[in-house]
């Protein structure tokens, strides 16, 4: 129930709404409970709403921790099979 | 699709999880709730149990709203459709919930109610101005993700003077959920649970922030890492809660900080505030009772209370007796050992909520779990 998908905002429309892109798939959803909304940011899109918007920065941060953990142990795939 | 493939990478899984192996202490049990419906789907689909240490267990929390909506308040709503002049506006997830007398809103509408799937409250909206001769009615469910969006539709409505809308309201509320799951730890019958810590909701998150967590954390001696969505982000997590439990520590953290922030989104909860009101109570699912658990209709919005404008009997109906979905809300029975799981409940033929929505713990074992269990049952 609390879906929710990153989409990039790709139009501001008039009224607190904006066109989102996810994956090639357009919405019309509100982006009344964000401030200052631009084109090419992410948000979070919940029922119609955006709720938030996705950093880029906080994004790349978890992504370079969770990386870490392979740099310090090597892939864990050559070492033993597991299913995909 | 950007901040969502980089997140489901296997290699980088499959590191996490050996790097979670070689954390867990020997001999000791790391009994984590995932509170949130979102997460427990994504632990079946992607298969996570497989890849973690036996010692961790994760247990399905009760953050399915379709889950914990009692079936007295689904009654209600039927009981609205059912009205010649109302148009009931629901979210599909709510369309197949099985109500009393196997009924449910899809069997209403079969039989000539006038229900409509919407995707979001606007939508319903978009009907009343559409429809001036009917009522229209919201069939609001879902836990803070979710209410900002019926909040927005009654501020719309008020601004419109929409006088044939309404809502009817079943939002309820997460903090009170996971003080109402605490509370059973102590309960002398053995049908508490032992929790460690908590894998805390993401989008609920993103609308309430993470301080409200800080008094479970602080009072109750639980870690809580609230956590993003995707596989990646629940082995984090998990590594997150271990960590901190290995090392003493009960504290709030944030794992999915590319979205949620302490104090969450200023602009959503003030629309809360001023269109919804606390409940003195509201029955769950599983969980009896709770004591401001859920939200109503604000006094200033009264016009657009489906509750004030219809007066619905309020009904609280016993669940199916065969039905675990109460003793599997709280955590204290796995899917599988309900005597009616995949028999007489499946997600074609649902009789607990728990096997409707995709993220409830039934359907979730259902759709990705219970070949494991059938292949260790056959070994």
């Amino acid at each position: 129930m609390c879906l929710a998908f990153p989409a990039q905002v790709i139009e501001l429309l008039p009224a607190e709404q904006a066109v989102v892109d996810l994956d090639g798939v357009r919405k019309t959803v509100s982006v009344l409970l964000l401030e200052d909304v631009a084109i090419g940011e992410y948000v979070m899109v919940h029922v119609g709403f955006a709720l938030a918007k996705v950093d880029a920065e906080e994004a790349a941060q978890t992504l370079a921790l969770m990386k870490e953990a392979m740099a310090l142990t090597g892939p864990l795939a050559d070492r033993e099979e597991v299913p995909a | 699709m950007r901040f969502v493939d980089e997140f489901r990478d296997g290699a980088v899984a499959r590191t996490l999880a050996a790097r979670i192996a070689d954390l867990v202490e020997p001999g000791r049990s790391y009994r984590l709730m995932e509170f949130c419906g979102g997460h427990t789907h994504t632990i079946s689909r992607y298969g996570l149990e497989d890849l973690l240490p036996e010692s961790i267990r994760l247990i399905h929390g009760p953050g399915c709203p379709v889950c914990v909506l009692p079936i007295g308040r689904l009654d209600m709503a039927i009981d609205l459709a059912r009205r010649p002049e109302v148009i009931l506006c629901c979210y599909g997830d709510m369309m197949r919930v099985p109500a009393s007398g196997r009924a449910s809103l899809m069997r209403a509408k079969a039989d000539g109610a006038d229900v409509r799937m919407v995707y979001a409250s606007t939508d319903a909206l978009a009907l009343a101005r559409a429809n001036p001769d009917r009522e229209v009615v919201f069939f609001a469910i879902g836990f803070e993700t979710t209410t900002p969006a019926t909040a927005a539709a009654l501020k719309q409505a008020g601004a419109m003077d929409l006088g044939n809308f309404s809502v009817f309201c079943n939002h309820v509320l997460t903090p009170s959920a996971i003080a109402a799951i605490l509370s059973l730890e102590d309960s002398p019958d053995g049908e508490g649970l032992q929790v460690d810590g908590f894998v805390g909701p993401g989008h609920v998150s993103t609308v309430i922030g993470s301080a409200p967590y800080e008094p479970f954390a602080r009072d109750h001696g639980k870690p809580i890492v609230v956590s993003g969505f995707e596989p990646l982000d629940i082995l984090q997590s998990v590594e997150m809660l271990v960590v901190q439990l290995n090392q003493g520590r009960a504290e709030v953290e944030t794992q999915y900080s590319r979205a949620v922030g302490r104090d969450g989104n200023r602009k959503a909860l003030d629309l809360i505030r001023e269109t919804l009101a606390l409940r003195e109570s509201f029955e769950w699912r599983g969980l009896g009772s709770i004591p401001e658990s859920a939200l109503r209709v604000a006094d200033a919005y009264a016009a657009f209370d489906a509750e004030r404008k219809f007066g619905p009997e309020s009904l609280s109906v016993p669940d199916h007796p065969a039905c675990e979905c109460g003793t599997i809300l709280r955590g204290v029975k796995r899917p599988a050992e309900c005597r009616i799981f995949g028999t007489g409940c499946t997600p074609d033929n649902p009789i607990g909520s728990c096997m409707v929505s995709p993220e409830g713990a039934c359907a979730a074992h259902y759709l990705y779990g219970r070949f494991r269990t059938e292949r260790a049952a056959a070994e």
